[in-house]
């Protein structure tokens, strides 16, 4: 009614209202902005800045110290393991959950998040009790002097089974949401089975696959939890980035501390990189198969 | 393909760094330790290694793992192959008998002092200045005094502290009962319990939390010296207890290593002139009497406790005051 009587003062009322809009939004923005700045960026730019207090050359010196560089290949190891595990068993997973009818199958997709809820020290202590020398395997492992946890394959195992759901989590909804008629198109044209996930489906899914690939390699790389538990502590040997980080601060060496997570930092922002750029690939591909 | 690519990639980078690894020649030797031992073993082990070269062996390479006592006991019962422990405390090493079955009952009496080649005493690490006047144990429990040390059930640090406390409480009231509740009030006091002595003094150091801290007599010179001097003083309470942290090789290991030779040579190096210096350096005191009377001045005579005279050993005094349901965990679950 109002509207209709009195255009002028309705206009000039919706302009207010939008600049009273243009005003909140860039105060949610600048809020948002300090947030960040303040929770995350400050954080970082002390880390770096700690790191190059004394100067390029200890910094150097610390990430070039044998047990440091020992603790990087370790940390290399864990991730060059796992990863490439998990995108074997995700891609399984996912193409039975997607193109399978089973019974139990949501229990199936359920349990594959247990990773996730469960907290990584239990992760790490399920395999003392199973591998350790009081553990139910103990005493057979011990038998024939093979060592799982306190050594590198209980560090990978730990590794693994916290990286667990993150190539499956990214590839399920794809695939769900692709629907299994390309393949069934590509069967009835005389495709094998492997010719068929070569050309038909890994085409399809390979931007959900690097995504998952990436944050697998992320959170891989900074486990602290489960690989503490299993780790044994020993220096040079069974310690990870993350852990030596811990070791050097607690050992009264803050720019070598600093230093060394600096470098797991910048690790980081790599897979970040990649990350956004898998993502935007990802996003592409999404709304291109959409018409 | 992609991914084809990516995963030969990841598996290539993964076999270069497994192929890269040191290969060193002897069998290295893995010393388990308590935590606020790094200092002093980084350095032993190289004047162990020279020794030991000088004797006409190979290079031998010491690795070092460092953690809270109980913790790095439980771990070399469930399977980290230590060659020798040098725990905080002998309950700590006994569980390795009682439940690893790793070394005989009367590892204790192998070595010299009840393998016991340096001690150590608990003393108060307070802020410059002493702001809240700290000079004995009763002023740990006034209100409104915050009191930093580590979890009697994964420090061995921590428990010597508890005791000294609970020592000096049942010399002044003179009856147990009294002696629970001032160390129960201690405990009302406690802000943080970490797992491990180094972990309480970064709290303290560091994180600038609690005003006083119950440290090992070692770790608070260390964090003294760290500190270059300032910000900190240490106060030495009326009484303070004996801390006996005791070394082993572990029989077990060194067997199925082949390693028992170097390790007993180790531990026994531990009791030369050279090994009780390098100890009384990083503020440990050494049971040597001509070393001890070198460095007299550096440790303040105190009155101590002993845990064999005062609390009938780590056998009776672990399970009446730290094991499930003991002291510990009745004044713990009080608040």
């Amino acid at each position: 009614m109002s509207s209709v009587s009195l255009p002028a003062t309705a206009s000039a009322s919706a302009k207010a209202a939008r600049r009273g809009n243009a005003l909140g939004r860039r105060l949610l923005i600048l809020a948002a902005w300090l947030v960040f700045a303040l929770f995350l960026l400050l954080p970082l730019v002390i880390v770096v800045s700690e790191a190059l207090k004394q100067g390029v050359g200890t910094f150097f010196t610390a990430i070039l110290e044998p047990d440091a560089l020992a603790a990087l290949k370790l940390t290399l190891l864990a991730v060059g393991l796992s990863v490439p595990l998990n995108l074997v068993f995700g891609v399984a997973a996912a193409w039975c959950v997607s193109k399978y009818e089973f019974r139990g199958k949501s229990l199936l997709v359920t349990l594959i998040d247990l990773p996730f809820s469960v907290s990584p020290v239990i992760a790490g202590l399920i395999y003392v009790l199973l591998f350790g020398a009081q553990g139910y395997f103990g005493e057979w492992l011990s038998d024939r002097d093979i060592q799982i946890v306190f050594a590198v394959p209980g560090i990978v195992l730990a590794t693994l089974f916290v990286t667990v759901p993150f190539v499956a989590r990214e590839l399920i909804p794809l695939m769900q949401e692709q629907g299994s008629t390309e393949e069934e198109a590509a069967r009835l044209l005389g495709a094998s089975g492997w010719q068929m996930f070569r050309h038909i489906t890994l085409p399809n899914i390979r931007w959900g696959l690097v995504y998952g690939v990436v944050l697998c390699t992320a959170r891989a790389m900074g486990e602290f939890g489960a690989v503490s538990v299993v780790s044994g502590h020993i220096r040079g040997l069974t310690n990870t980035l993350p852990l030596h980080v811990e070791i050097l601060y607690n050992e009264y060496n803050h720019v070598a501390a600093f230093s060394v997570a600096s470098l797991l930092l910048a690790l980081a922002l790599v897979i970040l990189l990649l990350k956004q750029w898998s993502e935007s690939r990802l996003a592409h591909l999404r709304t291109g198969a959409q018409p | 393909m992609f991914a084809k690519h990516l995963a030969l990639a990841t598996l290539a980078g993964a076999l270069a760094v497994l192929t890269a690894g040191p290969a060193s020649a002897a069998e290295p030797l893995l010393n388990v330790s308590y935590d606020p031992t790094r200092e002093l073993y980084a350095e032993f082990n190289e004047a162990f290694n020279e020794h030991w070269q000088a004797q006409g062996h190979e290079p031998i390479e010491v690795r070092q793992s460092h953690g809270g006592s109980g913790k790095q006991a439980r771990a070399v019962i469930d399977g980290l192959r230590a060659d020798v422990v040098t725990l905080a405390l002998a309950g700590d090493i006994d569980e390795l008998h009682r439940i690893g079955k790793l070394i005989p009952a009367d590892w204790q009496s192998r070595l010299p002092n009840a393998s016991t080649p340096y001690t150590s005493t608990i003393v108060f690490l307070v802020r410059k200045g002493n702001p809240k006047g700290i000079e004995d144990w009763d002023d740990l429990v006034k209100p409104g005094v915050e009191v930093i040390t580590p979890n009697p059930k994964t420090s061995g640090g921590a428990r010597w502290n508890f005791l000294a406390a609970w020592a000096y409480a049942r010399q002044k009231f003179g009856d147990e009962q009294q002696a629970q509740a001032f160390v129960e009030a201690l405990y009302q006091n406690v802000p943080v319990l970490d797992t491990g002595a180094r972990g309480s003094t970064v709290t303290f150091v560091n994180n600038g939390i609690g005003d006083v801290l119950l440290a090992w007599e070692n770790e608070a010179f260390l964090a003294l010296k760290e500190q270059g001097g300032d910000g900190f003083e240490i106060v030495a309470p009326s009484l303070s207890i004996l801390a006996e942290p005791p070394v082993a090789v572990v029989d077990k290991n060194v067997e199925r290593k082949g390693t028992r030779e170097v390790a007993e040579a180790y531990l026994n190096y531990l009791y030369s002139e050279e090994g009780q210096r390098i100890a009384a350096k990083h503020f440990y005191r050494p049971r040597n009497e001509r070393v001890a009377a070198e460095f007299k001045d550096r440790f303040p005579a105190l009155k101590l406790v002993t845990i064999d005279g005062d609390f009938g050993g780590w056998t009776v005094a672990q399970p009446k005051f730290f094991n499930d349901g003991g002291v510990f965990d009745q004044i713990y679950q009080a608040h």
